[in-house]
């Protein structure tokens, strides 16, 4: 484990030692990892090497097999499935390769109903969306469904979706897998000006430029991270 | 305390969540709908129509009232056919609760329409020899010209009931009909006697005449007699012996009113198998939206990852599937209650009946479909509920 980072107190997501495996398959074997708050941090590595399982953990979708996952203060282990889903409500947003987004309804609502747990009311849900809408650039598309948006306006969406509560915590699994060159980079500097107004945002990305892109790298190898760089610093 | 509590979801958000399924595929969830909406418009409607029935049948005895009796003659002793004595009409006018008392006499003749139609042809109409107070006692009336009075029960004229008139083709009063060998002038034609449809399938003579022309031996064979209602028991306990002072135990009493009775009581019964019918489609309907269920929970697993993700909890998640069923099963009711309350409607305008439906009935149905979509919903939910959110997003 690498300490000197910061303190931390400082850091939103705390991995101690975590391990995951469904039935005889190790996904992560024993992954130490900190995120300090308003961090950017990219996870690459081969196909299978468990970065979606990374991120799963990181995000509270599951638990570990053994070790200590720690997200904004609280120990994952401690909290019950519904402490689980109010942390998630409160300080986590996801996007997802696949949008997720509702077919027939429009993009205001896509958005709007992702702060259905959030316990805001129908007004203020739609209110915040729009906001969030025209932080991604789609103000002029709220009314549109789905099937009327490009692929890269619809992961826009997602990310006005995943935006619009104001977490701490912007989880993406490869978000610009599903997109040309264009609209992904369209995304990924979405989540870049998301970044530097504040959220900590971790990504998965399989896009080398991206990767070296970003301020920090996470190299993940056969369920173990096997590398931790930051721009400027050679990696070990 | 972690201090993370889940946000509660009011019910305009729970049926919002509950609709977002059936908004996607409006098809679907209107068949599965329609299937509950058949079981209950056919429950609502056979309760609808049978209490509708059993309404018009109750109203029809309230205005035929239960007060009229008859007395027949029974059998003897030795088994042969018991007659009534002349004078039993006479005695049964002076019982003292007895209002009216109206007789017929059973003559060996046959009514045809012509003298071209063999004697033997009854068209199972009976020639009867009837009392001028006849027609007061039953309370019905003629359709078409008149009853018999003082001048023409002594001639050789017919007064027919309703059914005997159709059978024989006569529309009204003035024509004429072959019986016992001469011509008949038909006198009148009477409504519909509801308490004694017998007589609908009477030609009637007059007393006298029937023994003047018919060979009418002058034994009454059906005594009619009404009293006050609160005396009709009394009147019943010595309606034989007054009839037949000699031989009471050869005199059958009964009240006309009872077998009405009796049809109403067995309107609902009746409707138990209907029900029971429309109990199977509703099951059927329920085994329907089960389905429907089912395939919801397995075709929207990433939209339930997703919502995990979002921050529902394994309870939201339930709660949406299940509001989700009971709105489908709900919706199914409601079309159903309007449905079969209009069937009942339009059945007993057909039948001109009072349209009559139960309050219980649709509450009955709400209660039904609540209960149905409770039971299809339960299952499939709490499958959603269960799934793990990373297992539920990578679903394809
Ligand atoms: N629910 C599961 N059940 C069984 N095995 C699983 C499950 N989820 C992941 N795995 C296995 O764990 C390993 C890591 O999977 P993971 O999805 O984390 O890889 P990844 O790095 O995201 O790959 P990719 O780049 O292809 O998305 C794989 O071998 C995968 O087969
Ligand atoms: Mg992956």
């Amino acid at each position: 484990m690498r300490f000197g980072d910061g303190a931390a107190g400082d850091a939103i997501v705390e991995l101690a030692a975590v391990t995951k495996k469904y039935g005889s398959v190790a996904a992560l074997r024993g992954v130490d990892l900190l995120i300090g708050t308003g961090e950017m941090v990219a996870i690459v590595g081969p196909s299978g090497s468990g970065k979606s399982t990374l991120l799963h953990m990181i995000g509270t979708l599951d638990r570990p097999t053994a070790g200590r996952v720690r997200v904004a203060g609280h120990d994952v282990a401690g909290l019950s499935d519904r402490e689980l889903s109010a942390l998630r409500a409160r300080h986590i947003g996801f996007v997802f390769q696949q949008f997720h987004l509702a077919p027939g309804v429009s993009a205001l609502d896509n958005v709007a109903d992702g702060l259905l747990y959030s316990g805001a009311g129908l007004k203020e849900r739609r209110k915040r969306a729009r906001e969030a809408l025209e932080r991604v650039g789609l103000g002029g598309r709220a009314g549109h469904r789905p099937h009327q948006l490009s692929g890269g306006e619809q992961q826009r969406v997602a990310v006005a979706r995943a935006v619009a509560g104001g977490p701490d915590l912007l989880l993406a699994d490869e978000p610009t897998g599903n997109l040309d060159t264009a609209a992904g980079s369209g995304v990924l500097a979405l989540l870049d000006e998301l970044h530097r107004a504040g959220t900590t945002v971790a990504i998965i990305t399989h896009d080398l430029d991206v990767a070296a892109r970003a301020p920090r790298r996470v190299r993940v190898r056969d369920g173990l991270v096997v590398a931790d760089e930051r721009a400027g610093a050679v990696g070990r | 305390m972690s201090g993370l509590v889940p946000a509660r979801l009011g019910p305009r958000d729970v049926v919002r969540t509950g609709l977002a399924g059936l908004r996607t595929r409006p098809a679907r969830a209107a068949l599965s709908a329609l299937g509950v909406a058949i079981g209950i418009a056919t429950m609502v409607a056979v309760i609808g129509i049978s209490s509708s029935s059993k309404e018009d049948l109750l109203r029809r005895l309230d205005r035929l009232g239960t007060n009229l009796l008859t007395a027949k003659p029974g059998s003897t002793l030795f088994g042969d056919q018991a007659e009534l004595p002349e004078t039993a009409p006479e005695m049964v006018r002076r019982i003292g609760p007895v209002t009216g008392v109206g007789a017929t006499g059973e003559v060996d003749a046959t009514v045809r329409r012509t003298d071209r139609i063999p004697v033997e042809v009854t068209q199972g109409i009976a020639v009867q020899a009837a009392s001028p107070d006849l027609l007061a006692t039953l309370g019905t009336g003629t359709a078409s010209g008149r009853w018999l009075n003082a001048a023409t029960e002594r001639y050789p004229g017919m007064v027919l009931g309703s059914e005997a008139a159709r059978r024989l083709g006569v529309d009204a009063a003035g024509g004429r009909v072959f019986a016992g060998g001469r011509w008949f002038v038909v006198l009148g034609v009477l409504r519909p006697a509801e308490l004694a449809p017998e007589i609908d399938r009477s030609a009637l003579v007059g007393w006298d005449a029937a023994e003047r022309y018919l060979g009418f031996d002058g034994h009454p064979t059906t005594i009619y007699e009404r009293s006050t209602d609160a005396s009709v028991n009394d009147v019943r306990d010595v309606l034989a012996r007054t009839v037949s002072p000699e031989h009471p135990e050869e005199v059958e009493v009964a009240r006309p009113s009872d077998a009405l009775r009796a049809k109403a009581e067995a309107a609902g019964a009746f409707a138990g198998l209907l029900l029971g019918l429309g109990a199977v489609a509703l099951l059927v309907g329920g085994v329907g939206v089960a389905n429907t269920m089912v395939v919801s929970v397995l075709e929207r697993r990433r939209e339930i990852g997703l919502r995990r993700s979002l921050g529902a909890t394994r309870g939201q998640v339930r709660t949406q599937f299940l509001a989700e069923s009971l709105l489908l099963s709900a919706s199914g009711g409601a079309a159903g209650a309007v449905l079969g309350a209009a069937v009942t409607a339009g059945f007993a305008a057909a039948k001109g009946w009072p349209p009559v439906l139960p309050a219980w009935a649709p509450a009955g149905a709400l209660g039904a479909t609540l209960l149905i979509g409770t039971v299809a919903g339960l299952y499939p939910a709490v499958r959603a509920a269960r799934l793990s959110p990373t297992v539920a997003l990578a679903a394809v």
